[in-house]
């Protein structure tokens, strides 16, 4: 459905994007992410034709969209902090798009009240948009954007400024409204959370490059860099170098690594979960602080030398502050990094 | 995308302003600079040689530097005046909540719009010859310094508390709370919070003020006697007195120097507003007064706008009844016939209404769909070209009336040009003073516009055209209202111009009052009481009909 070859963006200086490639398969849902200044509201505003692409092409449904202003592109984007026109109603928004692809007004009426009812508004047609609360303003933007029916359906941010549990609920929502529905998404975000929820693949991104690509699973399992393992939250990093015997050498001593990795230098992830708290571990450490994370303790350790380490430990059992516990690494939670 | 296609779309943009700017363009080449640089050429040209001696002469000479330091020396101390009378009044009205404060902010704005030869009868009524202040204690200003400063605050105080005061009621006051709770006092964070971001606004109101003083003509013409003069009033004197046409062209040109500067300065001070402010709903930040220091200011406040400015309002309207024979409509009756005015006029004064309203009503149209076209390329802040037009369109305001006046008579009198006889030629040079007005109402309201709404309505399908009307149109609707008022007010107060193109069977309201007060005896004084008062009632509708559509993010005037 979407594919772009090699856009870059360059604001003075700045790239934005550098020769991005992506591809968005009929009725998928990938997920941008990255944080914040990575590129990925740019991305969105090259394929919606707000923004010129310096070099590279935006192909929709095969076709090269150069010169192609954002009115005839047939996609749909809902704005991070919805852009909704504040001199319309609820109805008057959503109907917007549909009015300005001349549907009838009786017809756009149907469609927009069957849209309230799908986004649970069932009704509102007639509030000021001034009037509706964080959430409802995220529907009806949500609303207005489905209603022309884009061939593809751009999200900047869609749970960006809701409360916590809200954004849990719309999460749900938003992938089962858009399985029934049959719709394209391309959606940005800078929370892991919302994309893996969201997505059926994520595109990670830094500096306006394309960090790596996969389902959540993959991601998650195998992050491709150093740069990936700390975003996603995975703070057990360190250098190593593997000699043969299916060890690294790092500064936290010996460190299994997977079967068939290459001999020579690398990164080593360890996560939280595979750094054990045993008596017999080969690594001393001093417990520095314990965070309660609801299913589980996370305990920074201290090593002798080397950067600090995240354990995940049982409730009970945790060790205290100050104590001093040995570690071992679990061959199963280590990732070797390039 | 490859260069040269975003190249061409890039043209696309400047190609559209360039379309929007053209009629603007156009109107202010021939209907301004043209009969402007006719003017100060044939000042400066004998025998088909410029005789660039004269400014010169004129420059150096000591009548000249007389002139130019009172106009300078008055337009200051207006300017200080104005200030320390009006900015308590701005706070007033930004922070505090009372009852008739809506109707009370038109009464303020009514001078402003007046035009300016009934704010000279007005303050002629209150300090001049037999004027309430000679009556009660034999007490006259009429020939002083000090009867032009007051009349320059009655005029100027809408000015400051719109300007300053629309800004002051949409600063955050959580912004002052939250330097109070990080330990300032309430003085100190006032001083460091609130007057750092008030600071352009007061310099761009207290520059518009030295602007409009600068240039005070009607005003000066009335209330300065034979001894003050204005560079404006000089001009005129030299204009259509002595017929020195080259003293004339050399005083212009020294007041577009000073007035160019001035709007230099101006438009960087506004500049730097627009661009850092982060503003909330005016509606919000007002309260009822509490404690007495408040009550007291609030107060103090409303005596000085009943002094300063309801006082010589009421005057004029006591006056123009105060007939020979008792209180009475005797001057109103006078109005409505032409014979026993000793010659002035060649029909009854009390058409004048009907000329003024139908030419200030087709100046209207000319200035909305001028400046409303200017204000659409504008909107979007970027290259030297926009900000030198934006300069271009404050320029009449600065620009001697007279000048442009009798500009019209000797530039627009050949084909295929001639509109000597066309009625056209009053809206013309009076749209020249609304343009100005239009241009700053629409532009912060234009710029407001979010951009990403257009941007929005463009992913949902609609084309720019359909954009700009169904966006745009409907939230800038109402400052179009507004600014249409407001160009109605100003094309009606004209008087500079109007005083030399209008024809002597065609008076507009203004032109009749400077007439009638022009002749001797007290029928024709009372009567420029009474037409005054029936202008006065003219601009106070149209004020208070626009207070009613006015939006709190409507422009600075």
């Amino acid at each position: 459905m979407l594919s772009l070859r090699g856009v870059t963006v360059r604001f003075g200086d700045r790239t934005a994007l550098d020769a991005v490639d992506l591809d968005v398969a009929e009725h998928e849902t990938v997920c941008v992410l990255g944080p914040s200044g990575s590129g990925k509201s740019t991305l969105l505003r090259v394929v919606a034709g707000l923004q010129r692409a310096d070099a590279g092409r935006v192909l929709l449904a095969g076709e090269d969209q150069r010169g192609v202003p954002a009115h005839r592109r047939g996609v749909g984007l809902m704005f991070q902090d919805h852009q909704l026109f504040p001199q319309r109603d609820v109805a008057g928004n959503v109907a917007f798009g549909l009015r300005a692809r001349g549907v009838g007004r009786a017809e756009a009426a149907r469609t927009v009240a069957g849209l309230l009812d799908l986004v649970g508004l069932p009704g509102a047609g007639r509030r000021a948009v001034a009037a509706l609360s964080g959430g409802e303003q995220q529907r009806v933007a949500l609303a207005r954007a489905l209603a022309p029916s884009p061939r593809l359906l751009m999200l900047d941010e869609p749970l960006g400024q809701l409360d916590r549990s809200l954004r849990e609920r719309l999460v749900v929502e938003l992938r089962s409204l858009f399985g029934r529905l049959g719709t394209t998404v391309l959606a940005v975000t800078h929370d892991q959370g919302e994309a893996f929820a969201l997505a059926d693949r994520v595109v990670i991104m830094r500096d306006g490059r394309v960090a790596q690509t996969g389902t959540p699973l993959e991601v998650w399992r195998r992050p491709a860099s150093e740069f990936v393992a700390r975003f996603l939250g995975f703070e057990n990093v360190v250098r190593g170098t593997v000699a043969g015997g299916g060890v690294a050498d790092t500064v936290w001593g010996k460190v299994p690594v997977p079967e068939g990795t290459g001999e020579g230098e690398c990164g080593v992830l360890v996560r939280p979960g595979g750094v054990r708290l045993v008596p017999d571990g080969a690594l001393e450490c001093r417990v520095v602080s314990r965070t309660f994370r609801g299913d589980h303790v996370a305990v920074r350790l201290r090593p002798g030398g080397g950067p600090e380490l995240e354990a995940s430990c049982a409730l009970a059992g945790a060790p205290e502050v100050g104590a001093s516990v040995r570690v071992a690494f679990a061959a199963e939670d280590v990732v070797v990094l390039p | 995308m490859s260069r040269p296609a975003r190249e061409s779309e890039g043209n696309r943009g400047t190609a559209v302003r360039l379309g929007l700017m053209a009629l603007p363009l156009a109107f202010f080449g021939v209907f301004f600079a043209y009969p402007v640089a006719a003017i100060v050429s044939r000042g400066l040209k004998a025998d088909g040689h410029w005789q660039f001696g004269r400014i010169g002469e004129v420059v150096t000479d000591p009548a000249t530097a007389h002139v130019l330091w009172f106009t300078i020396w008055q337009a200051a101390a207006s300017t200080a005046l104005t200030l320390a009378l009006a900015l308590p009044g701005a706070y007033v009205f930004a922070r505090y909540d009372f009852p008739g404060k809506s109707l009370l902010r038109a009464v303020v704005t009514v001078p402003f719009v007046l035009p300016t030869v009934v704010a000279g009868s007005a303050f002629l009524a209150l300090l001049g010859r037999g004027g309430l202040l000679d009556e009660l204690w034999g007490v006259r200003l009429d020939t002083t310094v000090w009867a032009i400063l007051l009349a320059h605050v009655f005029f100027n105080y809408a000015v400051v508390v719109r300007t300053v005061g629309g800004l002051w009621a949409q600063l955050d006051p959580r912004q002052e709370e939250a330097a109070r709770v990080l330990g300032a006092g309430r003085f100190a964070a006032w001083r460091r919070v609130t007057l750092p971001a008030l600071a352009p606004a007061v310099a761009a109101a207290a520059l518009m003020v030295f602007l409009f003083t600068f240039t005070s003509f009607g005003t000066v013409q009335i209330l300065g006697g034979p001894r003050y003069a204005t560079l404006e009033v000089e001009i005129y004197q030299q204009t259509a007195e002595l017929l020195d046409l080259p003293t004339a062209a050399v005083l212009t040109l020294v007041q577009f120097a000073a007035v160019a500067v001035l709007l230099l300065v101006h438009a960087r001070t506004v500049r730097r507003r627009e661009a850092t402010l982060r503003l909330v709903d005016a509606r919000r930040t007002a309260r009822r007064p509490r404690g007495a220091a408040q009550w007291t200011l609030l107060a103090a406040v409303l005596a000085a706008v009943v002094l300063l400015i309801l006082l010589p309002l009421v005057v004029l309207v006591l006056r123009s009844f105060d007939g020979p024979d008792g209180y009475g409509t005797v001057f109103y009756r006078a109005l409505a016939s032409a014979g026993d005015n000793g010659g002035t006029f060649v029909v009854a004064p009390l058409e004048a209404i009907g000329n003024s309203v139908s030419y200030a009503l087709a100046a209207t149209a000319i200035a909305v769909v001028v400046g409303g076209l200017a204000a659409a390329a504008l909107t979007r802040r970027e290259g030297v070209l926009v900000r030198g037009f934006d300069a271009l369109l404050m320029l009449p305001l600065g620009t001697s009336a007279v000048t442009v006046g009798f500009g019209f008579l000797i530039a627009l009198d050949e084909p295929p040009l001639d509109l000597r006889t066309s009625w056209i030629l009053v809206p013309l040079a009076q749209a020249l003073v609304g343009v100005p007005f239009v241009v700053r109402t629409m532009l912060p309201v234009l710029r407001a516009v979010d951009p990403r709404l257009r941007e929005a309505a463009a992913v949902l399908g609609a084309s720019p055209l359909r954009a700009w009307r169904e966006v745009d149109l409907p939230m800038v609707g109402r400052a179009l209202a507004v600014s249409a008022g407001f160009a109605f007010a100003v094309s009606l107060g004209e008087f500079g111009a109007t005083v030399f193109i209008a024809r002597p069977d065609r008076p507009t309201l203004p032109v009749a009052v400077a007439r009638l007060l022009g002749r001797p005896g007290e029928l024709n004084y009372g009567q420029a009481m009474a037409l005054s008062t029936v202008l006065m009632l003219v601009c106070a509708v149209a004020l208070l009909v626009l207070e009613r559509v006015r939006t709190d993010r409507t422009g600075e005037f």
